[in-house]
Parts: structure tokens; C-alpha cells; sequence
């Protein structure tokens, strides 16, 4: 929101004023106030991967209290929040952000900008994310952390039944998160739409950052619902509106509604960036292009606003009645097609190709193979007969982790092979990454296979225990075991990374052969990302460059690379502004939960005053020369 | 549809054959198992869906495994590159089709089973009618046209139509019943509604499967479906509750001095229930015949001597945050005497028979 | 594709940043695109309305105690301020400073005039016993149209500073995609006070 703020003059640096911009690099305060893209992708995986080691301590924690029926590790109320907190620390703090991440590092690369449109907003989406996150996590060392279920359903959310403050955690924090997820999406966007390099056509585009763009869509439209509902029950705790007070009226069922028509398309946004990975990993570790480009945008496309036409699959047993129930079975089985197409194509680019089993290939493998098998027990629970049996179960609890886990993390921990090098410069083992993937794939399918039985046995999802002699023992036993080497499986996996930075390799900028523009820049990339601005002629641009006779289209402009970076190349000014405004927000949560009007005030104004110095600043940022002579990397004219 | 029935009989033939490990796919709770016509429905669905996934899965993997053999990297040329084609029109529009047509063969017959199993029913003459009310954490069942109120075990004549009207006193819970038929959402506000019939007679295992905090997972019932005759005879020991004499055993007489004196009254009735007499609190199970249930603590444990003794004792160790109250004190003197009448006494409600445990019907072992 | 020239002309336009791939500028995009996040948002505030509409246990209920003429004369001041955004923008386009500033402000001061409608109705309404906790007619209204007040107070806000700011740093037509993004927000802000005062209003007189 800069009000009339004057152009930088070429070689300048900050506006001469009180907000002088940060621009320092080093040490603490150059991370926390980096708008660099790559550095923000860096912290929301660091992030996401500490969160998903908490989730996963939950999960075993979870699984030592079933390994046996009527055991009593855990009492009913640490259990509840046990897989409260699994299920919102794996699904808004684990696997979302890894996306997330991955898009904020590689969608400038990819599209051959040096960053996002709004460098500042960047910041801000990661760090409120992060104090979101714990904000959430500080329950549990005040009074207890949420206990319904990460999908909270009223009236179990009410102030009477549930009177603890572990409800208004969930509650606020997932609200202040998801504005970052918001302004995050709405970023992406404008840079996907105006930040292309010139001839780069949106049909030349990789299809990583496609399903980034239609991710980025759903984003906008799905967590608006759940914003409200979230409010609506903030709104009930705090000043005791009705909206889901049965006593008044009020209809539980309404957050079940608002819940899914988020909820729904959540899983599409966690899904749909992963097939984007898939869709970058096979083609080059198969020397082939994607088979079917426009068809894989399309269904893409389709899954995205067919994700919208679904929701009510959740909520089959809930009475909706027989029209109502199928009508949202058909439009579930409607997107099992394009979601099918995929596979196919998948496949397609592999047949005829070069296949090499490096790791990240192995990953995208098992990640065909899962994902098609989670894909099959959904069409079978998108049936409401069957649902009725099964919804509720541990075949439920089975189906999404196959599709949550051995689908969207399986394709995420593929892209992390993939990009490790680009990302830290290093090569990591691949005997011990290998190994690693084995471990994992066997432990996965141990803890999650048995699952499908022990739900079609009668074992409710959500229960502390189980009786015994109900056939339950077997399968509970075998799915804890298998977290012990899941558990080794992640430990190998941290000590390879480890030994990668103490002793690694360096890495090339171009280890696999890729085919997209981040392996044209050097591992890691350098602080402007390009040295000179890439011109694309053709799909897969980096191919393209390197085997024009290779390349997918001709090109149909010639541009003149001297036009571009005249004056040098602008780097954006770093900013406290996102940060003050992320941490005014978070200390105002805690005013809200608590009832301390005059600190949610006081916090108001910090933010008040932070969006004003924000928008004040002036533009900040300096230019850089990097030496001409590199300019012949990206194949410009 | 007489294929799916075929493929449903198919299903669970080889399920009944096959015992891989100890693995049993027949249980008192397994959905493969089915005892009444709907969760029979439901079966066969799904066992039309399972064998259709396994045509995919074959297809899908069998290219992906034949793809991994012959196009991996030759060591021989490490650094081919192969032809790069794009893609393929008609191929796409074939592969589109073929998952279109699986669609189609699963939606046909799950919307016939959708209207087969999932309509409201307005209940006729010969219906058996239940308002179940669920509670945090046992269920409430009023037959209002028979004048019972009972909990946690639901009696219904076997090869009858039963219909059940769905409330939440609380939060949300949900019945079911796996071999009799999915299950259904208890929601305050919202009056669901499920039926289904029982082909055999028997004592079926159900469980709460919604959420609903605290003892969740403790909040069983039983449906216990009993030939018509029996479930008159059953119906008719609750009308005639109130008017049953106190049985005259003393440990009996005992038991029922304690019920009172020790506060029992104060949560629980065990007068039944007649048009215009009052139920008692209405937030706590009905004991009520209590000697004929055939598990307490919402289907937790049998109902013995024994397991109702430590219940009385100390019911946070078999049901962790239930609403009982601790009666006696770890160091009272008096506690092992009063908690036996008590015992004797409710286990004398609705039998003639103070020694008598459990329900005529086939134990509480379920019907296996 | 941008020809040369007009390759040449974009990056001299666009200082900081050198190229884009699309005509429209950054920040116009973003707000388009925060406005359909809006949309969502307000979309789902009115359907809690519609869905609880005629479900309040008790009164008091919205024929008891709305005012359709006083409203629609709120409504008739948000609908000019409006008005005057579109002759601000079209000022400051044309490089006509003080009438920029002038009829900035008559937007914000027309605003607030708005706002100051709604704070006499909502009190007005707690008097005769209508609360935030009365009964779902309370919930649902106080917070939609809460929600849309706290809305137009951050647009009141956002002009003045706009005006203020212009004292420090000079405004000139170049800028004038600043002005407009405040005007999209603005606009969107009056359409769903449209949409609101049909729904909530004007439909319990049909």
C-alpha cells in the first residue's frame, strides 16, 4: 500500500528517513526480516518439517496406547488431544506448508522471475503462519491442547462442553495462520500471472507451477469458509453468540458444511502441488516430456473446481437424505476421472523413456502405486452404502493416510531429493537415502495396510481403546509395530542430511539432467537467482536450451536480452514490518483468548502502526552487477 | 441385482475360507458379517467395488511394473535419450473413457442400494418404533408406543422392521451396529432417522462412532433381536415394573434399602415407565430390569456379579470420566457388604430369579 | 507478445521491477483477487443469515424491528460516496490535485455518515433488546453487518491516509493506480451492502 512513493533511482539504496529498510544478510535479523523468496522456502520447510517430526511423535504416542486393547498409557482426555493435535500439526503445519514451500523457492525459478510480486507479503505469510503454529502449540503448556478432532465438530466446540481454553487455541490459531495461507495464495498468483520471463507462455509453463496457480485459486476460495466458521465459534466462546447453540437453535450441522466446503478443497490444495512435483520428477528421470501436457493442466483444472462439488462426501451418515447423498456421490466419483487420467499419463511418460532410480524417481514410484491404492478406497467410501460402514472407522483413517501420506508426502519427500542439491548445494548419499526410502515404504504400508481391516472390523476412529476379542488385536498390533520403522526410516533420513552438510558433495547446478529453469542457476542459487534475465522459447525451457533440437515448439518471438536488467538487477529491500506486524498479531491472540482487552488493543495498534510503517517505508533495495560473462547460461539469444 | 448378490456371497465365501494368520473377517463387530438386510446391501457394494479394484489395480500396475522393467536405463548407453513424444490424443481419449465406465458400474447400483436403504419411512402397524437419544456416554431408548425407557441395550423382534428416531441430548454421537447396518448421526436439532431389520435372532456388538470427548470409546450398546414371542415377553416385564414386589431375599431387601440411602435414586429409576408417571432423571440411564441386561456400563462389561461389584467400586477404572460418583471410600469398612446387596439387588430387577445374570438369550458372548 | 518497443517502454515504467507478463499492475491484480477471497467471505456470513433466517426461538424478530426507510437512506449515502470515488480517481487522473483531496474526503466523510447510521440502528436495536446473545437473528445480523462496518471503517481509514499522505509525498496522475485499488475496495465494499440490504432488509417485506 505505498502511497506515492517515487521510483528507486538506479544504484540508490533506502529512502532517507526514520524507515530506513534493512538490507543486511547476516545473522538473526537478516533472517527475520529476508524477503528473498528462496530463504522464506527455506523457513517454511524447516518449519514444516519440525512440525511434521511433533505430528509424528503424536501419531506414536497414538499407536503405543492401541497396540494392546484396554490399555491405559494415556487417559481418554490426553488421547483426545493427542490426535486433535496429529491431525491439525500434520495437515496445516506439516504438509500444507511444505507446499508452500516448495512453491516459494521454485515458482520464481521455474517461470524465470527473481522473486514474488510482493516480497514483503511473503514474509508476512510465512511468519504469521509459523506464530500460528505456536500459538496453537502454546495450549499445551497452557491448560491443554484442542481435544475434538482436527475437524472440531459443534456442539463439541461450545463453551459448556468444552470449557478448557484448548478450543480457542485451535480456534484463533488456525485463523491467524490461514491468513497467511491467504495472502500467500493471492501472491502466487500475481506472480504466476506478471512475472513470467518473456516467452513464457503460460502453455510453457512447468506443471508444478500450474497446479501452484489453480492451488492458489482453492486457497481463495475454500479458506474464506472456514475463516467465518472459525470466527463464528470464537464469536460463541468469547461473547456467547448462538450460532451453533442447540439450546438457541442453532444447527450443528452448519459447521459440518462450512468445515468441508474447506475441508474438501484442502486436501486438493495439499494434493494438487504434489502432483506437480510428480509431474517434474518422471519426465526427468525418465529423459522424457510429460505426457499430455495440456490434458495434466486440465484435469488439474477440473479436480480444482470439482474439489468444490464434493464436500458432502464427509458427511453421509449425517442424515442429509438419499438425493442429497447422491448427488455428492456422483460428483465423487466424477473426480476419481481426471484424478485417473493423471495416472495414466504418469505412466505414459514413463513408457518409452530412460528410467534412472535415483531416489527422488523411487519416491515418485511408491508414490503412484499408494496414491492409487488410497484412490481406490475412496471411490469405494464415496458409495454412502458403504460409507455408512465404513465412515468413521479406521478405513477412513487408512484411505487418508494413504492419500495424505503415502500420496502428497511420499511426492513431497520425492521433491526433496530432487531439489536438496539446488537448495543446499550438496549431494546427499544416495546409497543411505535409498536405504531410507525402503525403510519408509515398508514401515508406511505396515502401519497404515492393517488399518483398512481393522475398520471393516468395527473399530471407530477416535477411540483411546478397543475391546479385546473383537479380531481388533492383530492389526493394531502390526500398524504400532510399523511405526517403529517408520521412526528409523525418518532417522536415517535427518543423518543423511546431516552427513550431506558436514561432508556432502558439492552439487552441480544441473545434477539430474533437468528440464526447468532452476537447475540453469548454480546450487545453491545466488541472491539474484539469475544472472541475467532467461528468455524461454519452448516448454521445459531448460531442455530446451540444452537440446534445441529436442524442444517441444518453435520459438515465436525473439526477444533482445539487452533490454532487460539495465541499471543492473534489483534486489527488493528486507523488511521488520512483516515480522512486528506477524508478531503484533500473534501477542493480540493471546489478548483475545484471554480476555486481556487492553493487550488485544495495545496489539491493534502495533499492527495499526505496522501497516502504516509497511506501507510508508519507501521502496528500499539495491542493484547488483553480476558479471556479464555468465549471461550464456540460460540460452538467451 | 443378482450379480452383486452373487459377487457379495463370493466375497464372503473367500473371506470365511481364507485365515491368513489368525486373520478372521467375521467378528461381533465386522461389517463383513452381515446380519440383516441393509448391512447385507451395503456388503455387496462393496464387494462389487472391491472386485472392480481389482481389475485397476492389475491393469495400473501391471503397465507400471512392466514400464520399470523395460525402459530402465540401459548401463550399456547411460546417457540416451529417448524419443521425446508428447502425448497422444485418441490414447487420452480412451484412457478417459475407461475410467468414465468404471465410474458408471460403481454409481448404477450404489444409487439403487442409496434409495434401497437411505429413504425416510413413515412406520406402519407392524413397525417397531425407538426414540434413541444419545448422551455423553450411554444410550437412551423410549419405545413410546409400548412405554418403555431403557439403556444401552436395544431389544427389537427379530424379522421385524425397526425404526429408529435419532436425538442428541449433548454433543454428537453416532449408532451403529455393524452387522445389522451402517451407521447413522445422532444431532441435537436434527432428527435423523435409521431402520433396519434383523434376519437372526442374536446379541449384536454396536459402539458411538462420533466423537463425543470423555468416554468415547467406552460408550458401547448391544441389540439384542429376539424371536416375537420372547420380545412380547420382555416388552411385558417392563409395563409390569412397577408393580413387581422387591424379591424377598434379604442381601435383596438390603440392596434396596442402599439403593436409596446411598443416593442412586437421585440419578437412577428403576420403576419403568407408564403414561403420565414421571421417569425419573432423564440424564441417566434407566436400571429399569437392569437384571435382564446382559452388559453394563454401556455394553463395557458382562453383566455378573463380579463386573457389576468393581463397577460400583470404582467405575472411573473400567470407564475413565463417567458421570458416577466415587460412593465409598477406599477405607470404608462397610463398602465390599453394601456394594454385594446393591449387586443382589439390581440383579434381581426383572428376573424372578435373584441368581439369574443375564438375559434368557444366548449369553453376552454375541452370537458367534 | 510486447514488441520491442513496447518492451522498452514497460521496463522504463517499471523501475523497481523490469518486466511483467501481464498489462495489468500488480497491485490492481492482487486486489481483484482479494476481492473474490471477499466474496467468499461475505458469502458465507450472508448464508449463515439466510440459513438461520426464521429459526430464532424468540424475539425480537427483523419485522419487529428493522427500518427500512432510515436504511435506505444509509444506503442512498453509501451509494454517493461511491459516486464520488469514481469522480476522485477520475481527478487525480487528470492531475487535478485538490480536487483529488476533495472528493477523497467526501467519499470518507459519506462513509462515515454511513457508519454513523449503523452505530445509531445497532444501538438502537440493543435498546430494544436485540443482542449480540438475544437469539440467532442477533448473532447472525450483528455480526454480518459488523463485519461490513469494521469493512468500510478500514476503507474511511485507508482514504484519509491516501489524502494525508498526499501532503508529504506528492500524488500526480502516474499514482493513480494507488487511488484506484482504495476506489475496487471501496466499490466492492458498497455492492455487498447492496446484497446485504436486499437480503437481510428488503426481503422481509416482500
Amino acid at each position: 500500500m505505498a502511497i506515492g512513493r517515487t521510483p528507486a533511482h538506479a544504484g540508490s539504496s533506502a529512502e532517507t528517513s526514520l524507515l530506513r529498510r534493512p538490507d543486511g544478510r547476516s545473522g538473526l535479523a537478516g533472517w527475520m526480516t529476508t524477503v528473498d523468496h528462496k530463504r522464506l522456502g527455506i523457513l517454511y520447510m524447516l518449519s514444516a518439517f519440525t512440525f511434521l517430526g511433533l505430528g509424528s511423535i503424536e501419531a506414536f504416542l497414538i499407536r503405543l496406547q492401541l497396540a494392546v486393547p484396554n490399555q491405559q498409557l494415556v487417559s481418554p482426555d490426553v488421547y483426545n488431544q493427542l490426535f486433535t493435535m496429529h491431525g491439525v500439526t500434520m495437515v496445516f503445519l506439516a504438509i500444507m506448508p511444505l507446499g508452500t514451500g516448495f512453491a516459494n523457492y521454485f515458482v520464481p525459478l521455474m517461470i524465470g522471475a527473481r522473486d514474488l510480486a510482493f516480497p514483503r507479503l511473503n514474509a508476512f505469510g510465512y511468519w504469521i503462519y509459523l506464530f500460528g503454529g505456536v500459538f496453537v502449540y502454546s495450549s499445551v503448556f497452557l491448560g491443554g491442547a484442542p481435544d475434538a478432532g482436527w475437524f472440531a465438530y459443534a456442539p463439541l466446540t461450545s463453551l459448556s462442553n468444552n470449557p478448557g481454553n484448548g478450543i480457542d487455541f485451535y480456534m484463533i490459531g488456525l485463523l491467524i495462520a490461514g491468513i497467511g495461507t491467504l495472502v500467500t495464495a493471492m501472491n502466487l498468483i500475481v506472480t504466476i500471472f506478471s512475472m513470467r520471463a518473456p516467452g513464457m507462455a503460460m502453455m510453457r509453463m512447468p506443471v508444478f507451477v500450474w497446479m501452484i496457480l489453480v492451488t492458489s485459486f482453492l486457497i481463495i476460495f475454500a479458506f474464506p469458509p472456514l475463516t467465518i466458521a472459525l470466527f463464528q465459534v470464537i464469536m460463541d466462546r468469547t461473547f456467547g453468540t448462538l450460532f451453533y447453540v442447540p439450546a438457541a437453535g442453532g444447527l450443528p450441522i452448519l459447521w459440518q458444511h462450512l468445515f468441508w466446503i474447506f475441508g474438501h478443497p484442502e486436501v486438493y490444495i495439499i494434493i494438487l502441488p504434489a502432483f506437480g512435483v510428480i509431474s517434474e520428477v518422471i519426465p526427468t528421470f525418465s529423459r522424457k516430456p510429460l505426457f499430455g501436457y495440456p490434458v495434466m493442466i486440465l484435469s488439474g483444472i477440473f479436480i480444482g473446481f470439482m474439489g468444490f462439488a464434493v464436500w458432502s462426501h464427509h458427511m453421509f451418515t449425517t442424515g442429509l437424505g438419499p438425493v442429497a447423498n447422491t448427488a455428492f456421490s456422483l460428483t465423487s466419483f466424477v473426480i476419481g476421472v481426471p484424478t485417473g487420467v493423471k495416472i495414466f499419463n504418469w505412466l505414459g511418460t514413463m513408457w518409452g523413456g530412460s528410467i534412472r532410480f535415483a531416489t527422488p524417481m523411487l519416491y515418485a514410484i511408491a508414490f503412484l502405486f499408494m496414491f492409487v491404492m488410497g484412490g481406490i478406497t475412496g471411490i469405494m467410501l464415496a458409495m454412502p452404502p458403504f460409507d455408512a460402514q465404513a465412515n468413521s472407522t479406521y478405513f477412513v483413517v487408512a484411505h487418508f493416510h494413504y492419500v495424505m501420506g503415502g500420496g502428497a508426502l511420499f511426492a513431497f519427500l520425492a521433491g526433496f531429493y530432487y531439489w536438496f542439491p539446488k537448495i543446499s548445494g550438496r549431494l546427499l548419499s544416495e546409497r543411505m537415502s535409498q536405504a531410507a526410502f525402503w525403510v519408509l515404504f515398508v514401515g508406511f504400508n505396515m502401519i497404515f495396510m492393517p488399518q483398512h481391516f481393522a475398520g471393516l472390523l468395527g473399530m471407530p476412529r477416535r477411540v483411546q481403546t478397543y475391546q479385546a476379542g473383537i479380531g481388533l488385536e492383530i492389526y493394531n498390533l502390526v500398524s504400532t509395530a510399523g511405526t517403529f520403522v517408520m521412526g528409523l526410516a525418518l532417522a536415517m533420513v535427518v543423518f543423511s542430511v546431516v552427513r550431506a552438510f558436514l561432508s556432502g558433495q558439492r552439487a552441480p547446478a544441473d545434477p539430474w539432467d533437468g528440464r526447468t529453469l532452476e537447475w540453469s542457476v548454480p546450487s545453491p542459487p545466488p541472491h539474484y537467482d539469475f544472472t541475467s534475465q532467461p528468455i524461454v522459447y519452448a516448454r521445459d525451457a531448460w531442455w530446451a536450451a540444452k537440446h534445441p533440437e529436442l524442444a517441444h515448439d518453435e520459438p515465436s518471438h525473439e526477444y533482445d536480452a539487452s533490454l532487460f536488467d539495465r541499471g543492473g538487477i534489483h534486489l527488493p529491500g528486507a523488511s521488520w514490518f512483516p515480522f512486528v506486524l506477524a508478531a503484533g498479531i500473534f501477542a493480540g491472540s493471546y489478548g483475545v483468548l484471554y480476555h486481556n482487552w487492553p493487550l488485544a488493543i495495545l496489539m491493534g495498534l502495533v499492527v495499526v502502526v505496522s501497516t502504516y510503517g509497511w506501507a510508508f517505508e519507501g521502496v528500499g533495495g539495491h542493484h547488483v552487477h553480476p558479471g556479464e560473462s555468465a549471461h550464456a547460461e540460460t540460452g538467451s539469444a | 441385482m443378482p450379480m452383486t448378490r452373487w459377487l457379495g456371497r463370493a466375497t464372503l465365501a473367500l473371506a470365511a475360507t481364507s485365515s491368513l494368520a489368525g486373520c478372521e473377517f467375521a467378528g461381533p463387530q465386522s461389517t463383513l458379517d452381515p446380519a440383516g438386510p441393509v448391512a447385507q446391501a451395503q456388503l455387496e457394494l462393496l464387494a462389487w467395488s472391491y472386485w472392480l479394484s481389482w481389475l485397476v489395480m492389475i491393469a495400473v500396475f501391471g503397465v507400471l511394473a512392466y514400464v520399470l522393467v523395460r525402459f530402465r536405463r540401459r548401463r550399456s548407453d547411460p546417457d540416451a535419450v529417448p524419443q521425446q513424444f508428447h502425448g497422444s490424443v485418441p490414447l487420452e481419449i480412451g484412457l478417459t473413457i475407461v475410467p468414465v465406465l468404471i465410474v458408471i458400474a460403481v454409481a448404477v447400483p450404489t444409487v439403487r442400494t442409496i434409495f434401497a436403504t437411505e429413504t425416510r419411512v413413515t412406520p406402519g402397524p407392524d413397525d417397531v418404533v425407538v426414540d434413541v437419544t444419545g448422551y455423553q456416554w450411554w444410550w437412551r431408548f423410549e419405545y413410546p408406543e409400548l412405554g418403555i425407557v431403557t439403556a444401552n441395550e436395544l431389544h427389537v423382534p427379530a424379522g421385524t422392521r425397526v425404526i429408529l428416531n435419532l436425538d442428541s441430548a449433548d454433543v454428537l454421537h453416532a449408532f451403529w451396529v455393524p452387522r445389522i447396518a451402517g451407521k447413522r448421526d445422532l444431532i441435537p436439532n436434527q432428527n435423523n432417522q435409521l431402520w433396519f431389520e434383523v434376519s437372526e435372532p442374536g446379541n449384536y456388538s454396536g459402539q458411538c462412532a462420533e466423537l463425543c470427548l470423555g468416554a468415547h470409546a467406552y460408550m458401547r450398546l448391544r441389540l439384542i433381536a429376539e424371536p416375537q414371542a420372547e420380545f412380547d415377553a420382555w416388552v411385558d416385564r417392563f409395563t409390569s415394573a412397577a408393580d413387581r414386589p422387591v424379591q424377598t431375599d434379604p442381601q435383596v431387601q438390603r440392596g434396596h434399602q442402599l439403593f436409596a440411602t446411598k443416593g442412586c435414586t437421585n440419578c437412577h429409576t428403576i420403576d419403568g415407565y407408564r403414561a403420565g408417571t414421571p421417569v425419573g432423571t432423564p440424564d441417566f440411564p434407566n436400571l429399569t430390569n437392569f437384571g435382564l441386561r446382559t452388559t453394563l456400563a454401556a455394553g463395557n462389561l458382562d453383566n455378573t456379579r463380579e463386573n457389576l461389584a468393581a463397577w460400583l467400586r470404582d467405575s472411573q477404572a473400567i470407564k475413565p470420566g463417567n458421570y458416577m460418583p466415587q460412593l465409598w471410600s477406599e477405607a470404608d469398612p462397610n463398602a465390599d457388604d453394601e456394594i454385594a446387596a446393591i449387586a443382589a439387588y439390581l440383579l434381581s430387577l426383572g428376573s424372578d430369579d435373584s441368581t439369574l445374570t443375564q438375559a434368557t438369550l444366548g449369553g453376552s458372548d454375541g452370537d458367534r | 507478445m510486447m514488441s520491442d518497443a513496447q518492451l522498452t517502454t514497460a521496463a522504463a515504467e517499471r523501475p523497481a521491477h523490469g518486466w511483467r507478463s501481464s498489462p495489468l499492475p500488480d497491485v490492481k491484480l492482487i486486489m481483484w483477487i482479494f476481492l473474490a477471497s471477499d466474496v467468499m467471505f461475505f458469502g458465507t456470513l450472508i448464508g449463515t443469515y439466510l440459513i438461520y433466517r426464521g429459526r430464532s426461538l424468540v424475539g425480537p424478530y427483523p419485522l419487529d424491528i428493522l427500518d427500512i426507510p432510515l436504511t435506505t437512506l444509509s444506503t442512498f449515502v453509501l451509494l454517493m460516496s461511491s459516486f464520488l470515488m469514481v469522480i476522485a480517481l477520475h481527478a487525480l487522473r487528470n492531475d487535478n490535485i485538490p480536487m483529488f483531496r476533495l472528493w477523497t474526503i467526501g467519499v470518507a466523510l459519506f462513509g462515515s455518515i454511513f457508519l454513523g447510521f449503523q452505530v445509531y440502528e445497532f444501538s438502537h436495536f440493543v435498546e430494544v433488546g436485540l443482542t449480540l446473545q438475544q437469539n440467532l437473528f442477533g448473532s447472525t445480523f450483528f455480526v454480518l453487518t459488523g463485519t461490513h462496518g469494521v469493512h468500510v471503517a478500514v476503507g474511511v481509514l485507508w482514504l484519509v491516509s491516501i489524502v494525508v499522505a498526499s501532503y508529504f509525498r506528492p500524488m500526480r496522475a502516474k499514482d493513480a493506480t494507488y487511488l484506484e485499488v482504495a476506489g475496487l475496495y471501496w466499490h466492492f465494499v458498497d455492492i455487498v451492502w447492496i446484497v446485504i440490504f436486499t437480503l437481510v432488509y428488503l426481503v422481509e417485506f416482500i
